[in-house]
């Protein structure tokens, strides 16, 4: 069944009093990839942060599959896949620690590995093609190698609901490639995935939703309805250099 | 002079053996909690904690409660003030950091010269392991349990705290006890190494080792039994000297780990300077 599965009601977020988010609202069904458009500051961040209950909203509700973020935490609900520049790339752990931190959600205090979290390390490094290079240090991968090296945590985490902030900077095609078509496996299992981007081209690739933002949400739903060059223009206004590209794109779409 | 010799003389004067003993326990406790220090980026806050603890002992010893108790609060006290002028002001970290360790250890300079006590200034200052009382030698030892315990039982969770606080949240870790806990164990650790080689130094002790073993592996376990192996090391052979050179013994122990991170920086396998210039 297609249910709700994020359920974003009129919510604001502010910093220090200064609103970084006003009144968003948003609903995504399961089974779903969908995109989250916007400039450099629109919110982007923020809309995911709230959702992972990072920053508490000033007003409004989130809920994912209908419960509340304290409890989406405990029950491993949401998984996250932060952007490169977030990790410290020379701490001591390497592929396969990291990957296992995906499991602590279901171990016990001194989270001791079963052979089950074993198994499901070692399948989710797999799926990324990243089970030879389980032993490096983190710091010695490529980029497109650290960026599969989370997304299999996030897989190792069995998390139905993924956020994904800006997955795409700086890998490389055979990266960006696999993770697209891992993603849109997982939307055939019933997933919810939210991606946060600037790559406008891959878009319509792979992303059956999209969520348009600048300080607001100014629109979402199917992308074929809502990834317009009208409502691009809202959402880049201003900025001559996004919004030309976006134009480019989208006839070179039409093509 | 007779290598054995060297070793076996001290250990005829029981307040040698004590303090060698006290020295490697402080030493062990104080590497295993500097690994965290040191990949989490506290030096500053172990720094700012080991000072601001100072009015806490002083008033513990008026009150004639366990040092320990005074440290805690005080230590924990400093980082409180320091999270909240941080928030209310526009002043930034650093400087809020250095204005209010300052502040408590200044405070705790005009509690010690004003009021009338046993307390002698030097050896909160540069410690003084030779004469500890056996008081304080229980108190240590408490100290270590507790804090060897402590990070036995939240090992994982706490290197998942310093490496990746964000996702430690999102799977309902709670990060703000984990940080207390950290900031708990900073500030019992500074009393006893107060006592080995006083607040000014107790910092080395807490940053030091960990830096060492960093520069030697890549491994967190690695990096956490080399940091202990280097402390312990450290105060045994700096207790040693400071007895035939009559020196100042915490002043030898934290010249010997800095000795050994010297050479760590140097010579280590794949971090070290000449292993990188090789590389290049």
């Amino acid at each position: 069944m297609n249910e709700i599965s994020i359920d974003i009601e009129d919510v604001t977020v502010a910093y220090h009093g200064k609103v970084a988010l006003e009144s968003a609202s948003l609903q995504l069904k399961t089974g779903t990839i969908c995109g989250l458009i916007g400039m450099n500051g629109a919110g982007k961040s923020t809309l995911l942060k709230a959702i992972m209950g990072f920053v508490k909203p000033t007003k409004g509700r989130i809920l994912i599959n209908k419960l509340p973020i304290r409890q989406v935490q405990k029950n491993n609900l949401v998984a996250y896949v932060p952007q490169s520049e977030e990790v410290d790339w020379n701490f001591p752990v390497s592929v396969h620690d990291v990957v296992m931190m995906g499991r602590y959600g279901y171990m016990n205090l001194l989270r001791i590995p079963k052979f089950h979290d074993k198994n499901i390390v070692q399948e989710s490094l797999e799926r990324v093609e990243m089970w030879q290079m389980q032993d490096r240090q983190i710091g010695e991968l490529s980029g497109g190698q650290k960026k599969r090296t989370f997304f299999a945590r996030a897989l190792a985490q069995e998390s139905t609901v993924l956020l994904l902030d800006e997955p795409f900077a700086g890998v490389d095609i055979k990266t960006e490639k696999m993770m697209i078509n891992l993603l849109m496996e997982l939307r055939q299992k019933g997933y919810t995935i939210l991606i946060s981007t600037h790559d406008l081209a891959s878009i319509k690739t792979f992303c059956d939703q999209v969520v348009l933002i600048n300080r607001t949400i100014l629109a979402y739903g199917n992308t074929a309805d809502v990834f317009t060059e009208e409502n691009l223009s809202r959402t880049f206004g201003g900025s001559i250099g996004d919004l030309s590209l976006a134009k480019n794109l989208l006839t070179q779409e039409d093509r | 002079m007779d290598i054995i010799q060297w070793f076996v003389a001290p250990l005829q004067y029981e307040f040698m053996v004590k303090a060698i003993l006290v020295s490697a326990l402080v030493g062990v406790v104080c590497s295993a909690l500097s690994c965290y220090m040191t990949l989490k980026g506290w030096a500053l806050m172990g720094d700012a904690v080991s000072h601001a603890v100072m009015p806490g002992v002083v008033i513990a010893y008026i009150l004639n409660i366990p040092l320990a108790i005074g440290a805690f609060v005080f230590g924990v006290g400093s980082v409180i003030a320091i999270g909240f002028v941080k928030a209310k002001t526009r002043i930034k970290e650093d400087t809020v950091i250095g204005l209010v360790f300052t502040g408590f250890f200044a405070l705790g300079l005009v509690l010690i010269s004003k009021v009338k006590s046993e307390i002698d200034l030097t050896h909160i200052l540069f410690g003084n392991v030779l004469g500890i009382s056996n008081d304080d030698i229980l108190q240590t030892v408490i100290i270590s349990v507790i804090t060897l315990a402590t990070l036995a039982v939240l090992r994982k969770d706490l290197i998942l705290f310093c490496f990746d606080s964000t996702h430690a949240r999102s799977i309902g870790l709670n990060t703000t006890f984990l940080y207390y806990v950290l900031l708990s164990l900073l500030s019992l650790t500074a009393v006893a190494g107060l006592q080995t080689v006083g607040i000014i130094l107790v910092v080395a002790m807490l940053v030091t080792p960990g830096a060492t073993a960093y520069l030697l592996s890549d491994n967190f376990d690695h990096i956490t039994l080399i940091a202990m192996a280097s402390g312990v090391f450290s105060s045994v052979i700096g207790t040693y000297i400071s007895y035939h050179i009559d020196g100042s013994t915490g002043g030898c122990i934290v010249v010997v780990q800095t000795l050994l991170f010297i050479i760590a920086m140097i010579f280590a396998p794949k971090h070290g300077l000449l292993a990188r210039s090789t590389k290049n």
